[in-house]
């Protein structure tokens, strides 16, 4: 909620919630709605998912406990959370930036690939370089592609028409054949015989774990380019712009802001922060561009996106919620029999019910009588 | 202000949730929940470290669900067939994806279970990810599935085995030629490696052994799971005329449904999938890892020296054949036992001269003989004669 910004331009704030009187006590409530519907939806998803584990056979709190420690609960627990963590960021804003134009993209999965094999198209380019050449380059490729990617849906949006849900979509069914081509044709290693992967990008080029962790760059990489986004979507006019787009197209375009533009620039950057993430993968994971970037990594991203509403800072937490949910599924497994299916349950609960939840922002009789009559709820 | 306006229009909306739940519904298509069944670890109780009571916890780590009809439902028969082993606490997780989330598996297993020995089995999990955990912990052992062991490149604490499974399909190859009636078998591959190679060519030889009319089509879906795409290839090769169905991916469950359903005949892989197909289900090339983990363990337990590299065929019992279903004739069952006694004996070779790939071109001259351990047969690049398809 960045209405707050001294960067948006001067009255704003007023047509938006009407009588600046009422402006403490709006955003009082607001701030209590975006605090407690969260709250309640994750307490709701936590109580349907004890009652599942329940007909499943086992003790809730168990679970809950034993969740705990895979996730949180020891200091290898933490830095595993962490790892799985550091993807979700960056695919995660793959499909945040982009919503905050009213668009839905889902294509994240194709940028990562596609950007993770560029990357490694890069190290290879500029093996002999040295290990800083080598991975800057790595990363300005992947985010280049990535953004090529997405920018491409961004751009069939808003000069064609195209449906950037589906076309994000299909463009990461493309990447994921185009990457298999490359690593089973032209960037092919010769050695590498039942499992094509293009050559190593070299040891001493790849990127190390964070000082005293065992949790590599991408963390840093992923916490960073949250930060980014978040103030340039909340604090700078082309942020502000970008949600006057996704609160209303023709208004926007009525009041003179370049819409495509808006809308190819946010993709574009949407798919950047995905192809980094491969980049990560290749530089910090693999060493090489092979079939194993298939990870889901841009699925989940949705999750992730949808979980912290869009919001580029809340998603450095629900990624943190979701690696840690990933992280425990094993222990799940190994402790109670459970099946591996178990936390995908939990994450499709959270997502069902944080979306429904929706609904409910706003419309709490209790935190509604603090806002201003004349607004009628915060829309 | 509010977020409604993420989803747009009433319309936009119901399209975009229609298409997340399209999506996320595809991803459930190609992991069906686990019954469970197959677990032979001991449920409810919480993870212990390190037991000092003398037992060993070996985990096992699988790329899919352990009962998918297929490759990892093999390893799990194999795991689950160690729990007669005594002082043996087993752990297993199954859909670990071949990525960091591997190695933290790995770590797991021996941070919070107090694993000594760990059997991830998925071919991607070797490089880089068996390879950096057995850096890491060198009191642990690792024993891979794919026989990529190089002596003096990667670590000691770190075991590969491999089967010649090829044999089998070699055997099935003889009982799918002598059932056919139109000439035409399908083939569902994945991709065109080595390791598929070999069966695809394997099948047909050995069909064609018995029968020279016969003929195969491949159809390469691109990957390891795409049950879509599975079932659209098997109804292709059918729509074509084959009648008997094989395939190489992870989980051969929808292709052998896929040829009941349409009543052509199939044989199976990784594991036994006689009950999707009981009409037509004719027998199977199976792995038996039962036979290679319990040397391994045996080995282990005893303190004595283990190979880092072992691979075998029927002859070592690394493979084994499923039992022949009801469709399948006494002349076939003869003639395949026939073959299979000769593998097994070593007297019979499946790549031999003359051959000739499928543009016409000669393989191996009259007289040149390649036996199952050479190494030029992992580097396999061909289609055999009476393959119908093409590597690029």
């Amino acid at each position: 909620m960045a209405t707050a910004s001294p960067i948006v331009p001067a009255g704003t704030a007023e047509s938006e919630l009407g009588a600046p009187r009422g402006w403490v006590a709006h955003r009082l409530g607001a701030r209590l709605d975006d605090a407690l519907v969260p709250l309640a939806a994750f307490a709701v998803s936590a109580l349907l998912f004890g009652i599942f584990v329940a007909i499943a056979g086992k003790n809730p709190l168990d679970v809950y406990a034993e969740m705990y420690r895979g996730a949180f609960g020891t200091w290898f627990s933490f830095q595993n959370t962490l790892l799985r963590a550091a993807p979700l960021m960056l695919t995660g804003l793959c499909t945040a930036l982009p919503a905050r134009l009213g668009l839905i993209v889902i294509g994240g999965e194709g940028a990562l690939v596609i950007g993770g094999t560029a990357a490694a198209w890069a190290g290879l380019h500029f093996q002999g370089s040295g290990p800083y050449t080598v991975l800057i380059a790595m990363a300005l490729t992947a985010m280049v592609t990535g953004g090529l990617w997405i920018g491409a849906a961004g751009a069939l949006r808003a000069l064609r028409g195209v449906n950037e849900t589906i076309s994000s979509l299909l463009l990461a069914y493309v990447g994921i054949a185009l990457m298999n081509h490359l690593v089973e044709g032209p960037l092919k290693d010769p050695a590498s015989l039942n499992k094509p992967s293009t050559m190593h990008i070299g040891e001493a080029n790849m990127l190390g774990p964070l000082p005293g962790l065992d949790v590599h760059y991408g963390l840093l990489y992923g916490v960073i380019a949250c930060i980014g986004c978040w103030v340039l979507m909340e604090h700078t006019t082309f942020g502000f712009s970008a949600r006057i787009v996704g609160g209303n197209p023709r208004a926007a375009r009525l009041s003179g802001l370049g819409v495509p533009k808006l809308v190819i620039i946010t993709c574009a950057i949407a798919g950047a922060a995905a192809g980094l993430a491969g980049m990560v993968e290749v530089a910090a994971v693999h060493g090489k561009a092979n079939a194993s970037l298939v990870a889901g990594y841009g699925y989940t991203g949705i999750l992730v996106a949808f979980l912290a509403r869009h919001n580029a800072l809340m998603i450095i937490p629900v990624a943190l919620l979701l690696g840690g949910i990933s992280a425990s599924g094993g222990l799940l497994q190994r402790a109670f029999d459970l099946p591996d299916a178990t936390v995908n349950v939990l994450q499709g609960i959270l997502f069902l019910v944080i979306l429904a939840s929706d609904a409910y922002r706003g419309k709490i009789q209790l935190l509604r009588r603090k806002l201003v009559p004349a607004t009628g709820g915060a829309a | 202000m509010s977020r409604k306006h993420l989803f747009g229009s009433g319309l936009s909306r119901r399209v975009t949730l229609i298409s997340i739940f399209a999506l996320f519904s595809g991803i459930g298509c190609s992991k069906p929940a686990p019954s469970g069944g197959t677990a032979p670890s001991a449920s409810g109780a919480a993870p212990q470290a390190a037991p000092s009571d003398g037992s060993l916890t070996v985990g096992f780590i699988y790329v899919g669900p352990k009962d998918d009809y297929g490759y990892n439902q093999a390893h799990a028969e194999g795991a689950k067939s160690l729990s007669t082993v005594s002082g043996l606490k087993i752990r297993e997780e199954e859909n670990v994806p071949e990525t960091v989330a591997v190695q933290k598996t790995m770590e797991s297993m021996i941070n919070l279970d107090g694993a000594k020995v760990l059997f991830p089995t998925s071919f991607g999990y070797f490089d880089p990810h068996i390879l950096k955990m057995a850096e890491k912990y060198p009191a642990v052992t690792f024993f891979h599935c794919g026989g990529l062991y190089t002596e003096g490149k990667h670590p000691k604490n770190v075991g590969s085995y491999f089967g010649y499974i090829d044999e089998a399909q070699y055997v099935s190859g003889v009982v799918a030629g002598l059932t056919t009636k139109s000439n035409k078998l399908g083939f569902v591959a994945a991709k065109p490696i080595p390791q598929v190679l070999r069966n695809i060519n394997a099948y047909t030889l050995g069909a064609r052994s018995v029968n020279p009319k016969v003929t195969l089509s491949v159809i390469f879906t691109g990957d390891w799971a795409l049950p879509v795409k599975e079932a659209e290839a098997a109804n292709s090769l059918i729509d074509q005329g084959a009648d008997v169905l094989t395939a190489h991916v992870d989980s051969p469950k929808v292709i052998m449904e896929t040829a009941e359903r349409r009543n052509v005949f199939c044989t199976g892989y990784h594991a036994s999938q006689a009950t999707l197909a009981p009409k037509g289900y004719l027998t199977g090339a199976e792995w038996n890892w039962e036979k290679v983990y319990k040397d391994y363990i045996e080995k282990v337990k005893g303190g004595t020296p283990w190979a880092h590299l072992v691979r075998g065929g029927f002859k070592e019992g690394y493979i084994k054949m499923s039992a022949y279903g009801p469709a399948v004739s006494a002349d076939a069952k003869a003639k395949a036992d026939d073959a299979k006694a000769k593998l097994t004996a070593g007297a019979l070779v499946i790549y031999k001269g003359p051959l000739k790939d499928n543009t016409g071109k000669e393989i191996f001259a009259a007289g040149v003989e390649k036996v199952q351990t050479d190494i030029g047969l992992e580097q396999m690049n061909y289609l055999v004669e009476g393959v119908k398809g093409s590597l690029n």
